[in-house]
């Protein structure tokens, strides 16, 4: 009774239908989207962005240069000295400049180590991928030169490779998409918490606020049971939230095409579906803990307040997962809202979930959800209540 | 009929009321009178089943409120002082769900609720949300909510604060209507006229204890003055939080 007349309340107040239908389901996924999109168009492009090279004195180095040309790097000829080529990395006319030193050509001839002068700013980021590519051909033409060094003088290059090393990257598809959607178990517990926000405050702080807490008190029904009923209502906004959300993120995804990335999403229906599985349980748990603090606070505002930073205690266990690398474990499993970053995380990789480790989780979280209501019941009971 | 005996409660280091022993009979309307702070609304909130005494009881239709109050408070239609509605509610909603949450059949409680906004001559804004209601239109909403389950005692605390004219006369007849039909009325005020156009029996409240009872003339003769005014004057010992 109470569950219906709270919702049918709140589906006509906007603020609460914002935070709960809008703001969750269409914004977080759209963000999600943005981002996705931002990464993946930085990941591809960078690797054929036009690289461009100021080379100072070019012509003291034609074979460098021509080999710097063959590897697609730009060269801009210029004509610096030290000062100047500090002076023009320094005010971004060039991110990056080679300065060829006059003894360059000489030292080469003589077989001595010739110099070569890089200039860039390690302390701007956006260029550390050209300046490393930029390495890597210089590196690459100095092996090169080492190798008909040695071959001049009668001497296998191999000597110089004593070890042959290859990187064996076994990432799948499925588990390196992880990567970009370790955001999303975070995304979506934070959406169905902030679901229920405006109705868990609206419903007890708002209330006594609005003086209507008294009359409430006066009807025949035990005020746990108010409680519970609010609780309840709190829970079914949250949950329509998460379905909401998922059902977004699941399109946005199979728009997004992770495929492009090397990337197998995996965020089909069924995969949806088990999220909202591994997710729902936590309802009844964060509508009793937001109720709570809502309820303790004297004010609307103080309610928002609390209940505001109280938003961020179950992101807490995932930030603390991910500084410290935590695995899941059965005694991790036992922690509500990691336990559901460490399934959705699972579910993401298609890696086959323990049973137990599934029930432990909804187990977990189901009883200590149920202490809170129970809690929620007993601070509605208090006289203070009233305030 | 409303019985209350040898009421106390405390709140923290200050007594709100000690000893407040009173009776609100059937077919009549008592008044609570008393200066800000008396301990008026203290004594309506243990009545009413908010707060629970640290001594003594109330009794209302002889269920006693303490050891009793699911079931005294199906007996009582209360309206607090700060009775607020629900804004996204229309008025008819707002009866309907405490209708509701008495127990009352869906079938019922709409005949019930078409009769109070009739008697309240509600009609006009029965359907609209009650966000933009008038002072006068949401005390209807809040007294009609006190009365859907036809309650057979009223509890008002304070009902004509911030009311016009019309409004606190329309209150009155309506009052009187329920006295008319054998209901008991027990409201609090400070406002000295209103008790005296409309009460039966006064009890009159300072410092948490009651200080005098009886109808205005008893009262009257009590502090030996013709002027109601002047007698609970004279009766509390000071003007001082008088309205």
């Amino acid at each position: 009774m109470v569950l219906c007349k709270e919702l049918r309340e709140s589906l006509r107040e906007r603020r609460t239908l914002f935070s709960a239908l809008l703001l969750g389901p269409v914004f977080v996924p759209a963000l999600f989207a943005l981002m996705l999109n931002l990464m993946i168009r930085h990941g591809s492009s960078e690797a054929e962005a036009p690289l461009e090279v100021a080379v100072s004195h070019a012509e003291r180095a034609p074979n460098l240069v021509s080999q710097l040309d063959q590897h697609g790097i730009g060269v801009v000829r210029v004509d610096y000295d030290d000062r100047a080529a500090r002076a023009a990395v320094q005010s971004r006319r060039h991110s990056l400049v080679l300065l060829i030193p006059e003894l360059y050509a000489r030292q080469l001839d003589s077989a001595a180590p010739a110099p070569l002068l890089l200039y860039a700013d390690s302390s701007d980021g956006s260029d550390e991928q050209g300046r490393a590519r930029l390495r890597a051909v210089l590196s690459q033409y100095n092996s090169g030169l080492a190798r008909l060094r040695l071959l001049a003088r009668g001497i296998d290059p191999l000597v110089l490779s004593p070890i042959a090393l290859q990187d064996v990257d076994v990432a799948t598809p499925a588990s390196r998409s992880v990567l970009a959607l370790g955001m999303l178990s975070y995304l979506l517990l934070l959406t169905m918490f902030t679901g229920g926000l405006y109705l868990a405050i609206d419903a007890t702080a708002g209330e006594r606020e609005r003086g209507s807490l008294e009359p409430l008190l006066t009807v025949p029904v035990p005020r746990a049971q108010l409680i519970y009923g609010k609780i309840a209502a709190a829970c079914a906004f949250m949950l329509l939230s998460l379905t909401l959300t998922v059902t977004a993120i699941a399109l946005v995804l199979s728009h997004v095409g992770l495929e492009r990335f090397g990337m197998s999403a995996n965020f089909g229906p069924a995969t949806a579906l088990a999220a909202i599985g591994c997710c729902a349980p936590l309802a009844p748990l964060g509508a009793a803990l937001m109720t709570i603090v809502a309820a303790s606070t004297r004010t609307y505002r103080e309610a928002q307040t609390y209940v505001g930073l109280m938003l961020f205690v179950p992101t807490f266990p995932l930030i603390f997962a991910s500084a410290i690398g935590l695995k899941p474990s059965t005694a991790l499993m036992a922690v509500p809202c990691l336990s559901q970053h460490f399934l959705i995380t699972s579910l993401l990789r298609a890696e086959p979930i323990p049973g137990a480790y599934l029930a432990l989780s909804i187990g977990s979280t189901l009883v200590l959800g149920a202490l809170l209501i129970a809690l929620a019941g007993r601070l509605y009971r208090r006289e203070a209540l009233l305030g | 009929m409303i019985e209350i005996s040898g009421l106390c409660k405390r709140f923290g280091a200050v007594t709100a009321i000690r000893d407040v022993t009173m009776r609100a009979a059937d077919g009549r309307i008592t008044g609570l009178l008393g200066p800000n702070g008396a301990g008026k609304s203290t004594t309506l909130r243990i009545l009413y089943t908010v707060l629970r005494a640290d001594a003594g009881d109330a009794e209302v239709d002889g269920v006693s409120v303490t050891r009793a109050p699911l079931e005294a408070r199906r007996r009582i239609g209360v309206l607090p002082h700060a009775a607020g509605i629900y804004p996204h509610l229309s008025a008819r909603e707002n009866i309907l769900y405490f209708g509701a949450l008495h127990g009352i059949a869906r079938a019922v409680c709409e005949e019930r609720a078409a009769q109070l906004l009739e008697m309240l001559e509600m009609q006009d804004y029965a359907e609209r949300p009650a966000k933009g209601f008038s002072q006068g239109q949401r005390l209807k909403t809040a007294l009609a909510r006190a009365l859907v389950h036809g309650p057979q005692n009223l509890i008002l605390d304070e009902p004509t604060n911030g009311l016009d004219v019309m409004a606190v006369r329309n209150l009155r007849a309506l009052l009187a209507r329920l006295r008319a039909h054998g209901h008991c009325v027990l409201f609090s005020s400070h406002v000295m006229q209103e008790v005296a156009a409309l009460c039966d029996d006064v009890v009159v409240i300072a410092h948490g204890c009651v200080v005098a009872s009886g109808t205005p003339d008893e009262i009257r003769a009590h502090a030996g003055r013709d002027d109601l005014e002047e007698a609970f004057v004279r009766i509390i010992g000071s003007v001082e939080g008088l309205a």
